[in-house]
């Protein structure tokens, strides 16, 4: 049933598509990277579905960004301009939202935001030459293939899961001195195996023991039965890296079991939502590791910036992410000075200390930036800082 | 914990999640009983069943009793208006036909309301007192509690209205031979009509109750547990409705002792593997009589 489904709405995205690019190219034939005024950046995002939250705080960030350039009389006198499209947090609908994009001579592409969404638009950019930058998608596969080649085209503006993994195996044997770790991954999703994987090598490298690997897949409901289990074998603390709608159920389930061990995760419960599901006591005692917080002095002209242009609305991660991306990508279109795909790819390689919203960053050989990690804790439904981490601790 | 405490602790989990399946098992095999259809677009009467019910609690700030039964008044009246426009015109078709349009309807139903609510899951305000009451060793709450004694309930009331009223003699008369029930003078279309609604309204009840207790729902959330409700209902043996309420309750304990003693990844597949077992070595279910089909 569920494939079916996919089908008809595959079917259906294509007419859309179809019509759409009708109508595009019967009123706007014009419209070209060869502009001689403007500068065209595609925006493909997770605007529906159930990566959403994601997808358009990205977008708000990245669009801020482009305001801020076009405000200040563009880049080198020229306009930037968004093209905006929605992936529906599917992996089939990024690929053609990305076809879209590079068939209407983008310069350069931000988005999608998820691992998946990323992978699947991957091939299209690199067939057709056109860099991308990956606000949110932390797996290491993005960037670099399984033989450890580099993708010429995919860039990123967040750290990678390893770190991510890292960063809570240290903050779980230093900060909170435990000895036993249980990992509950949610199998459909690289994102969150890939975490579950480097966590387990690390805490076990630093001496822990890990007592308990369960996983569980996307839309489950029940998490009971795993949880008192994984109670049976009594650990120290409960590593989830997982999305935030499975955790706040997790979260809520665990402590209703009577489960109080400290719950760690990733920036994956990076949203609000995680609260309104899981509740503001059951979020007690649970840290996890993500890219920014409002509480780090470096990033307060960003908010500030954030909240004149969205009617005083406070951004979140994924806002900060999608800004870093579109400050990388205007620095880069500057220092190329064009607005041919190539040229900005070249630039984007060679990226030094350029200053974005979340502090300063420079781009690494495998085109990840070297940027730090924070830790939240969630004390009665707010998020307070920790620690920030740097990477190679 | 104990091997035993936690054999115990997952007897109560899974007796949980089996009240739900068990709802949602019997409004399948009452369709299934009644016309031979097995009616896909179940899951997704449930779940229409959870936003009306949500919309009631958040946006009318309503209790959750009265919140259930108008959740089950809209719903049935949503089955029954389902039973008369989509399946009632093929009554005399081939039973594929009906089969491939209940389809069509589970797609209708999913992909309308994502357009009206959107696709984003929406979460449920807590409105139960998480109140959690330990047991010895096991830890049972309010909601738990709820879900079961509201199962047990309704399913009460279903025994009564099938076995010792009017509409539930005729409708087991229609479910025995159709032809016969009309000769005999019973409007058999307005008895159809009535197990559509009492079946959606059953499936609203589960619906709202797991909004409540897992508190998030969304447009796709009726698939799994369509699919995992009909297997209930042939594990017990479709048709049957004691059976639909002890496959519902048994699927939801096994699910619950192979994620817990051996793997939760193995959980789906367990309850599919049921279906196939069934299937290929008792496939009237456990409640079910082998009848020699006559030829």
């Amino acid at each position: 049933m569920k494939l079916k489904g996919k089908r008809l709405r595959v079917i259906s995205a294509l007419l859309g598509a179809a019509m759409m690019t009708a109508v595009i190219s019967g009123c706007g034939g014009q419209k070209s990277a060869s502009d001689a005024n403007t500068i065209k950046i595609g925006a493909n995002f997770e605007l529906t579905g159930n990566a959403a939250n994601y997808g358009s705080a990205a977008l708000d960030g990245l669009r801020l960004a482009v305001k801020e350039v076009n405000d200040a009389g563009g880049i080198n006198g020229k306009t930037v301009e968004l093209e905006e499209v929605d992936c529906k947090s599917e992996a089939s609908e990024a690929a053609n939202a990305t076809t879209k994009l590079v068939t209407d001579k983008v310069s350069a592409i931000v988005g999608p935001a998820t691992t998946g969404d990323v992978l699947a638009s991957s091939p299209i950019v690199t067939d057709s030459k056109v860099p991308l930058i990956a606000p949110a998608a932390t797996s290491p596969k993005v960037t670099v293939d399984d033989s450890g080649k580099v993708n010429p085209f995919i860039f990123r503006s967040c750290f990678i899961d390893p770190q991510q993994g890292d960063v809570m195996a240290t903050f779980a044997t230093k900060t909170l001195k435990v000895k036993t770790a249980a990992i509950y991954v949610d199998s459909s999703t690289d994102y969150s195996k890939s975490l579950g994987k480097v966590f387990k090598e690390k805490f076990e490298a630093a001496g822990g023991q890990v007592v308990d690997e369960e996983a569980f897949v996307q839309k489950d409901q029940d998490f009971k039965t795993t949880l008192t289990k994984i109670k049976a074998a009594n650990p120290d603390v409960i590593f989830i890296p997982a999305y935030y709608e499975e955790v706040g159920k997790i979260v809520k389930q665990a402590r209703e079991l009577g489960i109080t061990a400290p719950l760690l995760g990733t920036d994956g419960w990076d949203d609000n939502k995680v609260v309104d599901i899981a509740g503001a006591d059951s979020l007690n005692n649970t840290f996890y590791s993500t890219h920014y917080s409002d509480q780090d002095k470096d990033v307060q002209n960003f908010i500030k910036l954030f909240q004149t242009a969205n009617d005083g609305k406070s951004p979140n991660v994924f806002a900060a992410l999608g800004y870093d991306a579109g400050k990388m990508l205007i620095e880069a279109i500057k220092q190329a000075n064009s607005s041919d795909p190539q040229k900005i790819r070249d630039a984007l390689e060679n990226l030094k200390d350029i200053q974005v919203g979340t502090g300063t960053i420079s781009m690494d050989k495998n085109h990840n930036p070297i940027k730090s990690a924070v830790i939240i804790e969630m004390k009665d439904g707010s998020k307070v800082m920790r620690e920030k981490i740097a990477p190679e601790s | 914990m104990g091997i035993m405490d936690q054999f115990l602790q997952q007897l109560i989990n899974g007796i949980s999640l089996g009240s739900i399946y068990a709802l949602i098992a019997l409004g399948y095999t009452m369709v299934y009983g009644i016309i031979k259809l097995i009616n896909f677009a179940h899951g997704d009467i449930y779940m229409v069943g959870a936003y009306i019910g949500f919309f009631c609690i958040t946006v009318m700030n309503w209790p959750v009793l009265p919140a259930l039964l108008v959740s089950m008044l809209l719903t049935g009246i949503l089955g029954m208006l389902i039973e008369r426009f989509a399946y009632r015109p093929l009554r005399s078709a081939p039973r594929i036909s009906v089969l491939i349009t209940a389809i069509g309807v589970s797609f209708f139903l999913e992909y309308t309301m994502m357009y009206f609510v959107t696709p984003q899951p929406r979460t449920f305000p807590s409105i139960l007192d998480d109140a959690a009451y330990h047991i010895g060793p096991f830890v049972i709450n309010n909601q738990q509690i709820m879900i079961f004694a509201i199962t047990i309930i309704l399913m009460a009331i279903l025994t009564y209205i099938v076995q010792y009223t009017k509409v539930g003699k005729a409708m087991r008369a229609v479910s025995f031979d159709n032809e016969t029930a009309q000769l005999m003078g019973i409007n058999s279309n307005r008895i159809i009509s009535v197990t559509f609604g009492i079946g959606s309204a059953l499936a609203a009840a589960a619906g709202v109750l797991v909004g409540i207790y897992y508190n998030s729902i969304d447009p796709l959330m009726g698939i799994m547990p369509g699919l995992k409700a009909f297997v209930a209902a042939v594990l017990g043996g479709i048709g049957i409705l004691p059976g639909a309420a002890a496959g519902g309750i048994i699927l939801g304990i096994i699910e619950a002792l192979v994620s817990g003693f051996i793997s939760s990844t193995f959980r789906d597949a367990a309850a599919f593997a049921i279906l196939i077992l069934v299937l290929l070595f008792k496939p009237t279910g456990l409640l079910g009589k082998n009848t020699n089909e006559k030829v």
